[in-house]
């Protein structure tokens, strides 16, 4: 029938598919934002050493990973490193790899902001009490950062899990990749599968971005007063 | 720390361009072993799996049906050849517009996906024997039927911008009006609103559009140039071109397309349409 185009949705294994698909893009940006999230630490409290050489080239890294397309530096990582350099590897680590260092870049630049904000009469009572470089980050910068990143840092998350939707394009299969391959099977017997597909993959996304939006709300809500 | 620092920037970036220089001129080597070629025969033997770059989302050519398995046309040919290379075959899914940088990056050995020969590809990559041929065809109304391209002088016939029917119509058929569309769907509905006498496109999607539409009759079914379709292998890579010519020989002497069009393509393309349209029989 022409207009059960629901049925698509539960023929066969299309259903597990889907999931299968999401489940590729869910794990691609935890890992991602895993590493990320490290890599930017290191690189935020970096910026705020004195030395301007370091604090020229992470800037440099940043605004590069921060004005190149995240389609552009995965062409990059997909197409062009393996053909000039000759590293090849499956198109799921070079997506990690790609994802993991803008996040870092990105995230660097949150950790900068907020070890900067962290009031200065902090650091000084640190510094009086005696404290090295090491415990005055370990013990009175980074406990005052984590709350202040926060919102920013799931803000971030969800853009992530978001960007995911461009792994078709390297090949990978996604949700949104299954989702095309089965709009297409099913395009004569059902017209309006199209509209089932990516109505259910707009669920999955919400299902998957929603909760880290309303937690990244409560706790800005809980930072004004 | 109020010294100098114009002194360290410009220090900064002349280590910089130093440390470019060094990481080029190490990469070199590598570069170099690139040559030694990953898709050889050899390679694929000792690798044990042969990597085809196939389309996931164009029935009946290269597709997944409702159980995950990958099938069509393309498919089936790509089966076959690694069975009879003797190893695993793995899919790389890939787009129009990617098929050749998916070969010159190592992604995939040879590429089976509906791949058509051009002036402008043949430049960048090998093609093999062709194992298929499609034409521009003109699809109108059974009641008024064009069987003949001179009906169409001063008429208007749809087609979709950048395809190879535009190119032909646009060129060598100057005395008929073209209305373009962006999309294959735009362009059947303009049909059936009979916004024109006839609509053109690649033969092969008409004759699948047809088997649902029977009171439309694919009533020129070819003109122009013949487009051949044909495996793809990276450029310079003679040993697995070599191997697939006579592959494909071999499957020609074993009927094996004219097979493949019955299992894959003719449930698509219904009965107006002979195996020796699409198939290429010739060298047998």
């Amino acid at each position: 029938m022409a207009h059960s185009g629901i049925n698509v949705l539960f023929e066969g294994s299309n259903f597990a598919r889907l999931m299968g698909g999401l489940w590729t893009a869910v794990w691609i940006a935890a890992i991602s934002l895993i590493i990320g999230l490290a890599l930017g630490t290191i690189f935020g409290l970096l910026r705020t050493l004195k030395s301007r050489i370091i604090r020229l080239i992470l800037l440099l890294y940043l605004e590069f990973f921060r004005i190149v397309p995240t389609i552009v530096l995965l062409f990059l990582v997909y197409y062009i490193l393996p053909r000039q350099f000759n590293v090849n590897m499956p198109a799921t680590w070079m997506a990690v790899l790609a994802f993991s260092l803008w996040v870092a870049a990105e995230f660097s630049d949150i950790v900068r902001g907020a070890l900067e904000s962290v009031p200065k009469h902090q650091r000084e009572s640190g510094l009086a009490l005696g404290l090295d470089q090491w415990q005055l980050f370990r013990y009175v910068l980074l406990p005052q950062t984590v709350r202040l990143e926060l919102p920013a840092t799931i803000n971030l998350a969800t853009r992530v899990i978001k960007t995911t939707s461009l792994l078709m394009t390297i090949s990978i299969m996604d949700v949104i990749n299954v989702g095309q391959q089965i709009v297409e099977a099913n395009n004569q017997s059902h017209p309006t599968g199209v509209f089932w597909v990516y109505g259910l993959i707009f669920i999955l996304y919400f299902i998957v971005d929603y909760p880290l939006s309303l937690w990244a709300k409560r706790l800005t809500a809980k930072q004004h007063y | 720390m109020k010294f100098n620092w114009k002194k360290i920037i410009t220090a900064a970036v002349a280590a910089m361009s130093v440390a470019a220089v060094v990481a080029t001129a190490a990469v070199r080597p590598s570069t170099a072993n690139a040559d030694s070629n990953t898709s050889s025969v050899s390679a694929i033997k000792k690798r044990g799996t042969l990597r085809v770059a196939v389309f996931g989302d164009l029935p009946p050519y290269g597709w997944v049906n409702k159980n995950g398995k990958r099938v069509g046309y393309d498919v089936a040919l790509a089966r076959q050849m690694a069975k009879d290379m003797g190893v695993k075959v793995k899919f790389v899914q890939v787009n129009a517009n990617n098929r050749v940088d998916t070969l010159n990056s190592n992604k995939a050995d040879i590429v089976l996906a509906n791949f058509t020969q051009t002036p402008e590809r043949k430049q960048v990559v090998d093609f093999a024997k062709p194992y298929m041929k499609v034409s521009v065809g003109v699809v109108s109304p059974k009641k008024k039927a064009i069987t003949n391209v001179n009906q169409l002088k001063g008429k208007k016939v749809i087609v979709t911008k950048g395809t190879t029917a535009e190119n032909y119509f646009t060129s060598k058929q100057k005395g008929v009006s073209l209305l373009k569309f962006d999309s294959k769907t735009q362009q059947f509905n303009a049909l059936k609103n009979n916004r024109a006498a006839a609509l053109a496109d690649d033969n092969s999607y008409l004759y699948a559009w047809v088997k649902n539409n029977p009171k439309y009759t694919v009533g020129i079914k070819s003109i122009g140039p013949k487009q051949y379709i044909a495996p793809g292998v990276k450029k310079g890579n003679k040993s697995l071109l070599n191997w697939t010519n006579k592959e494909i020989t071999k499957l020609n002497k074993q009927d094996f397309f004219t097979k493949d069009y019955n299992s894959e393509l003719k449930p698509y393309f219904g009965s107006e349409v002979k195996p020796s349209d699409i198939v290429i029989t010739s060298d047998k």
